[in-house]
């Protein structure tokens, strides 16, 4: 962190902004495994869920913030996914992610070449509501959030030729988020309004359902140590193609906080049928670190 | 036969005895041996900790080592009341943030890691005292 308090000094003398540049503004005043892990689309949450904890280790009085990259092996596709996301005060979420779709020898199969790569960026908001999901052990109320992801992709030819109505959507989302401390359990709920294909990388909307739809997401992890959690996720996403049939993504999931500053996460996920390659089940590995 | 014979009454005794013998948090923390062991590891985590170790620089430390005893005792279903001030009345005027009050969860975490409380126990704890957080944070 020294590096970087010194260069905001700099820049707050230079520009005569009196900012309160002290070292508590970046100390990384929360427990262990609270940031939780940044999510494919670059949002705090479980691998493929975004939840409602803001990333970060910071306090309401303090700033956070993760970089990740992953890397999920498909028999047929690889996945990509690398951003950073800062947290503001336990309150505000600003996330970025660009995803990278690999269709290796199946995209020559499929008639886009050897190699054809889908690209999306995502950059994401959130904001806590109410809750706070460490504190709040006396009552059944969860820490919950509401985020929105904006999406694009860069393939629209393509894309159309698919049956995609458009390159561009936005995801908005509502997240919940329990600690049953007392049982050592995280359950996470979310609700996503979505027209993505694929997250998005198959564009939103299409040929058979070109609206948005409600899709239910949830995690539930265990903690066996306070640096290892397990668990599992659920996300459901719309079936928008008639080219190609899109199913329930699931994963089950192991996650080590070395540090507050370092964490890796593996999993195995299920991503189902992609562009009517069938089981697409894999390796997910990710790599973080943050304050 | 043999067996037998040793094995009912055996047998017997924990079904009746079971749904009795519910160990409370206490009980599972050690009884008052294990809360006296906790609370003095406690102790010097936190005044050992450059973060919120001055905090007690004027604090009556006799004092805070049996409330805290009796507090822990007491909220761990074992056989105390807990008859200090509220945590609102102890730690007004401290202006604790949340960073604070992470900081000596933390380091009661390493006094129950080095009292040998099994994690899933610390927990327990840890959620009866997270609450908390309300009342003592002011700042
Ligand atoms: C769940 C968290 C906490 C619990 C259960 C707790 C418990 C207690 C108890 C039982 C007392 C004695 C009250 C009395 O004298 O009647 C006390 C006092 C005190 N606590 Fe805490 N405390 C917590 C958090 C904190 C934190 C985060 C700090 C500072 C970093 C802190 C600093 C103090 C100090 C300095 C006193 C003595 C005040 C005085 O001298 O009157 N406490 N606390």
């Amino acid at each position: 962190m020294r590096p970087l308090l010194k260069i905001l000094s700099v820049i707050a003398c230079l520009t005569g902004i009196d900012a309160p540049v002290s070292a508590q503004l970046f100390e990384s005043g929360r427990l262990l495994a609270t940031t939780g892990v940044n999510q494919l689309e670059g949002a705090g949450g479980g691998g493929l869920v975004p939840w409602a904890l803001i990333t970060g280790y910071g306090t309401r009085d303090a700033i956070g913030g993760n970089v990740h990259g992953t890397y999920v092996w498909l028999p047929n596709f690889t996945l990509g996914s690398a951003g950073a996301a800062i947290g503001l005060y336990d309150r505000v979420e600003l996330s970025y992610a660009h995803e990278t779709f690999d269709t290796r020898t199946t995209g020559g199969k499929l008639g886009l070449g050897n190699g054809y790569a889908f690209n999306e960026d995502v950059v994401g908001l959130k904001l806590r509501v109410f809750g706070n999901v460490v504190y709040d052990q006396d009552s059944w109320m969860p820490q919950v959030a509401v985020g929105a992801q904006f999406k694009s992709t860069d393939n629209h030819a393509i894309l159309h030729a698919i049956g995609a109505k458009s390159s561009k959507g936005v995801d908005m989302y509502l997240a919940a988020t329990k600690l049953f401390l007392e049982e050592s359990l995280l359950l996470d709920a979310t609700v996503r309004l979505t027209k993505a294909n694929q997250f998005g990388l198959l564009g939103f909307g299409g040929d058979r359902n070109g609206g948005y739809s409600f899709e239910f997401e949830g995690s539930a992890a265990y903690l066996i140590s306070r640096q290892i959690a397990i668990g599992a996720e659920v996300r459901t996403k719309p079936d928008n193609l008639s080219f190609a049939k899109e199913g329930t993504a699931v994963d089950v999931f192991a996650a080590y906080f070395l540090t507050k500053n370092l964490s890796t996460t593996v999993a195995y996920v299920g991503l189902g049928d992609i562009a009517r390659q069938k089981g697409q089940n894999g390796v997910y590995v990710s790599l973080q670190a943050g304050f | 036969m043999a067996h037998w014979i040793i094995a009912f009454p055996a047998i017997a005794f924990l079904l009746v005895a079971a749904p009795e013998a519910k160990a409370t948090l206490y009980d599972d923390m050690g009884g008052k041996e294990g809360i006296d062991r906790l609370v003095d590891n406690s102790i010097k985590s936190f005044l050992a900790d450059p973060r919120i170790g001055k905090t007690f620089d004027d604090t009556n430390m006799v004092r805070f080592r049996t409330m805290l005893t009796a507090q822990f005792c007491h909220i761990a279903d074992g056989p105390c009341k807990y008859n200090g001030h509220s945590m609102a009345v102890a730690h007004r005027g401290l202006a604790l943030r949340q960073v604070d009050f992470n900081a000596l969860a933390e380091d009661l975490q390493s006094a129950m890691d080095v009292s040998g409380i099994p994690f899933r126990t610390q927990n327990r704890l840890l959620a009866l005292l997270a609450p908390m957080q309300r009342d003592v944070v002011t700042k």
